[in-house]
């Protein structure tokens, strides 16, 4: 049997407004949505009143308490000078969470930007920055990154760019094909045929179409962020010592596995993952509901 | 069962029907709510009958065709009825039998042959198969094959099975798709809207095809379609379904000669025919929308849109009465329908008689080239039009023919080649529309086809309209307020429209949308590129009446494209005919239909199925239009034209566009007098 559900073809019911719900209702309604927006929104209000939250101060060392195992005292115990560990994990979302929301931002503005130009205007531009991108997406993200951070040096800002504009061409190329299928469209002829200049039908016409592209685009690129962040603060690039970053903790702390204290990497490398995947829980719901 | 049995029991005697549906009811389960698709319908095919289901979008005809095969959606379950194939129960039947029942006894052919074949085996493969799941031999299966598609008439048909499907073309594609569909010798043949993808001309060969075949193969046909005139012409019997329901049934031309269910007379009025035109009066309507799936109407399914509805339309559903023989009405009033009164006035608001001749456009030259893969297509070759103050130019001819590329030359959308002249008023415009002034903007828009398309579905309705107001007509504030009122009242919008964005809104609304920002900033002439070839029928002629309308009251030029014929000439003064980016004849709309006229426009004419019955002697027209990247020589036309001269001048000259008669341009090498005499005969039946 076919495997297919579809509608009846019948669709004056929605000819009337009624019947259809407003695309949040429709996330709300689908679990994955709901766990992965629930770890999300942890996270962000750990990044927000992290200090508050806290139990103790995560920069206090306590040299007669080092290397302790999870207690009730110290939940995810104490590394190498004593820090408590679960503190640490609380205030460390804040920098991962900053960077690879503004360098997602970043990434994504200019993207959408070069692919309504690229998919709209084609032609040379098209082609030039079409093979531009191709050479940049050659190169591995984090070499790129770590080329950049060298020739800049670190700092946050750095990072955001950096980490923005190496995301640019890959949001370039999704979005300039979603241009492409637009371009297709008789409403642009009508656009024209008032006497819109390009960056009107760029950006008024175009842009409000390619928006869900555009948005699923951003939170898949929000997930890969985080692992460029992590990654780029455990090779030391990112937030430096001592305040607390998930990436550069755990890259301190590593070398003490296998004296067995696990917990000083585990606990950072755990939060990454929970914050990727809650990512990615939400992205996908928001691309299913697009696509419904 | 094996298949032997199965066999045993499909040779039933010639008195069994090969379907009969009793009372069925199908159920789509649609986010938690139950909506029934289709209610008590019941009807019979007999042996080597043709009975067609015509209905509107969202009528359940398709459904019908996917229940009997239990094809249904997953989603989607007969709840109640019983259906009979050749004697069997599709319903009982295992995964097994169902196969059985699938590969010998039912066919089906869709609408989009493109989609039915896959593209990645060789035709060939792909109809020999057929034969092969039935048991044969891989080296008889491939005779068997190429047997079949010369039955179906292609002429070459060895080097057709070594092409895959995206080598031919939509007319060739179908053709396989009914060879396959023909090859398992069903009982029963489903064509689900089988020409609805083609051109008319390949309609018509097809449709031709499918009647030879359904008598050589004693197969009995479900044809499906929401073109009255296709049914009219293939089916013997006719069923009229709407929201679900069985409304009227009976023989094909007694139902469409004589309907009995206000339905099938609102329908029937609303096509423009027997060359009805619209000096002569509006176009009947149907009012209303289709009941929304999963509507708990307790009356008849059509009392909210009928106007004859009485207390007791609205309180119980009408049993199906018998009207005659062998004809039913689900109708308690159907002894009022020949008498039925009008939606819509007949009445015009009569055009000020358009001022003698005013140019507005004149095209001279007009050329496009395309380069395509390193070859030059000609989609446009010197064309030279004039478009008078006020009236309708229609266009037609095949698709490929250079209809679109004309218009899109006209509103500036591509550039005409160097030395084509389009004038506005006597000035030259620019060949693209970025480098016209807002005034020459303004005077050229148009309305596509298809207004999903056309409207930005991100923008509001208010939004849509008011832009070519501020854009073009100036206007802010107050003022675009006010204009902005009238506008949505003269496309008889409501005001409640203009918050909702066209996804809200039904095809007729969203095409009303479109034609309002067509007139939003105060057009000379506006292209009406397929304006209604994307909507229904009872929404169409509310569409053409507008535009008739509209046309009226601004004194607005069309340059109407369709590649419906009757739609117009019903909406023409004049009418141009394409045939590869030439014109082949052009003079005034009731000229072109009468004869004598180019053998090209003969045949347009000729293979358009009519409801009042077929022509008596029809010229058909073979094969596809040819590439324009290779036209043929001399007269382009002369590879098809039934009425090719011998002396082999058509093959060597081309004949120059002349005037046959006042205002009656044709481009043809024979003698106006001797078109005439050939073309005698069908002048009677116009």
């Amino acid at each position: 049997m076919t495997d297919v559900v579809v509608e009846p073809t019948t669709s004056v019911a929605v000819a009337h407004g009624r019947g259809e719900m407003p695309p949040w209702r429709l996330l709300l309604r689908r679990p994955t949505f709901i766990v992965g927006a629930a770890i999300l929104l942890f996270w962000v209000i750990c990044a927000v009143f992290g200090h508050a939250i806290a139990p103790q101060d995560p920069l206090a060392q306590q040299l007669l308490a080092t290397n302790k195992a999870p207690s009730g005292a110290h939940w995810f115990g104490t590394d190498q000078l004593g820090r408590d560990v679960f503190s640490r994990v609380i205030v460390g979302a804040r920098t991962i969470l900053v960077i690879s929301f503004f360098a997602t931002v970043l990434g994504t503005v200019l993207g959408t930007a070069l692919g309504l130009i690229m998919g709209y205007l084609g032609g040379l531009i098209d082609t030039v920055a079409g093979r531009l991108i191709e050479a940049v997406l050659a190169l591995p993200l984090v070499i790129v990154a770590f080329l950049f951070l060298v020739a800049l040096g670190t700092s946050p800002l750095t990072m955001i760019v950096v980490v923005g504009l190496v995301f640019t061409p890959l949001i370039a190329r999704t979005v300039r094909s979603a241009v492409l299928v637009e371009r297709q469209q008789d409403y642009l002829d009508s656009a024209r045929l008032l006497g819109e200049n390009r960056s009107y039908i760029m950006f008024v016409e175009v842009l409000p179409n390619v928006l869900p592209v555009v948005l699923v685009e951003f939170t898949v690129r929000l997930g890969y962020a985080i692992f460029a962040i992590a990654s780029l603060s455990f090779l030391g690039f990112g937030v430096q010592p001592p305040t607390p970053d998930w990436g550069a903790d755990i890259s301190v702390n590593y070398g003490v596995l296998p004296a067995g204290y696990w917990w000083m990497v585990l606990f950072p490398a755990l939060a990454i993952a929970s914050l990727v995947v809650a990512i990615n829980l939400v992205t996908d719901s928001i691309e299913q509901v697009i696509a419904s | 069962m094996t298949a032997t049995e199965i066999a045993a029991a499909g040779s039933v005697d010639d008195l069994t029907p090969t379907l009969r549906v009793e009372h069925l009811e199908v159920t789509h389960r649609v986010r938690g709510n139950d909506r029934r698709a289709l209610r008590d319908v019941s009807f019979q095919i007999g042996r080597r009958e043709s009975y067609g289901l015509v209905g509107e979008s969202g009528s359940g005809k398709s459904t019908v065709a996917l229940a009997l095969t239990r094809y249904l959606p997953r989603n989607g379950r007969v709840t109640g009825g019983q259906i009979s194939i050749n004697g069997q129960d599709p319903l009982a039947m295992n995964e097994h039998e169902l196969r059985q029942l699938r590969a010998r006894t039912v066919s089906m052919v869709y609408q989009e042959p493109g989609k039915a074949l896959n593209p990645s085996i060789r035709i060939g493969r792909q109809v020999a198969e057929v034969y092969e799941v039935a048991g044969l031999d891989r080296s008889v299966a491939q005779d068997k094959a190429e047997a079949m598609l010369r039955t179906v008439q292609i002429s070459d048909p060895g080097r057709v099975m070594g092409l895959y499907p995206h080598q031919i073309s939509g007319g060739m594609a179908q053709r396989v798709v009914i060879a396959m569909a023909l090859a398992a010798e069903p009982a029963l043949l489903i064509l689900d809207e089988p020409t609805t993808a083609l051109d008319a001309t390949v309609e018509s060969e097809v449709l031709d095809l499918v009647a030879a075949l359904r008598a050589d193969f004693a197969t009995s046909v479900l044809f499906i379609s929401h073109n009255l005139a296709v049914i009219a012409k293939m089916c013997d019997r006719v069923g009229v379904l709407y929201a679900g329901e069985l409304l009227e049934e009976g023989p094909a031309h007694q139902v469409f000669e004589e309907p009995r269910h206000p339905y099938t007379v609102g329908l029937l009025r609303c096509i423009p025919r027997r060359g009805q035109r619209k000096d002569a009066g509006r176009l009947d309507t149907i009012p209303g929308f289709l009941p929304s799936p999963g509507h708990t109407l307790p009356g008849c399914v059509f009392a909210p849109r009928c106007p004859i509805a009485e207390q007791r339309c609205r309180e119980a559903p009408p049993p199906a009465f018998p009207v005659g023989p062998g004809r039913t009405s689900r109708c308690y009033l159907h002894d009022e329908t020949s008498h039925l009164p009008r939606n819509t006035p007949v009445e015009v608001e009569l055009p000020s008689s358009r001022e003698a001749t005013e140019t507005v456009v004149s095209l001279r030259d007009v050329s496009k080239t395309f380069t395509h893969s390193g070859e030059a297509v000609r989609a446009l070759v010197g064309v030279n039009l004039d478009l008078e103050r006020g009236e309708t130019l229609g266009l037609v001819g095949e698709s490929g023919s250079g209809k679109t590329t004309l218009a899109r030359a006209l509103l500036g959308l591509i550039a005409p080649d160097d030395g084509s002249t389009v004038e506005l008023d006597g000035t030259a415009l620019a060949g693209q529309a970025k480098r016209r002034p807002r005034e020459q903007l303004k005077s050229l828009q148009i309305v596509f086809q298809n207004p999903d398309s056309a409207l930005n579905r991100r923008h509001t309705v208010r939004r849509l309209i008011s832009r070519p107001l501020s854009r073009l007509a100036g206007l802010s504030g107050e003022r675009l307020r006010e204009r902005l009122n009238d506008l949505v009242r003269s496309v008889r919008l409501e005001e409640r429209h203009l918050s909702l964005r066209p996804s809200q809104l039904s095809g007729g609304l969203k095409q009303r949308v479109a034609i309002a920002r067509a007139f939003g900033g105060g057009p000379r002439i506006v292209v009406c590129d397929e304006p209604t070839s994307a909507l229904d029928v009872s929404v169409q002629a509310a569409i053409l009446n507008l535009l008739a309308d509209l046309q009226a009251k601004e004194q607005v030029t069309y340059l109407f494209i369709s590649h419906d014929l009757g739609v117009v000439r019903y909406l023409s003064d004049r009418i141009a005919v394409l045939y590869l980016g030439r014109i082949m004849e052009l003079g005034p709309a009731e000229t072109v239909f009468a004869a004598p006229h180019h053998p090209y426009t003969e045949a347009l004419l000729s293979a358009v199925p009519s409801i009042d019955g077929q022509r008596a002697d029809r010229i058909r027209l073979h094969g596809e239009i040819p590439s324009a990247a290779n036209p043929p020589s001399g007269c382009v036309f002369h590879t098809r034209c039934p009425r090719r001269l011998s002396s082999g001048v058509c093959e060597t000259t081309e004949p120059p566009l002349a005037e046959v008669a006042p205002g009656h341009l044709m481009s043809c090498h024979i003698p106006i007098d001797q078109l005439t005499i050939l073309q005698r005969v069908e002048q009677d039946s116009d």
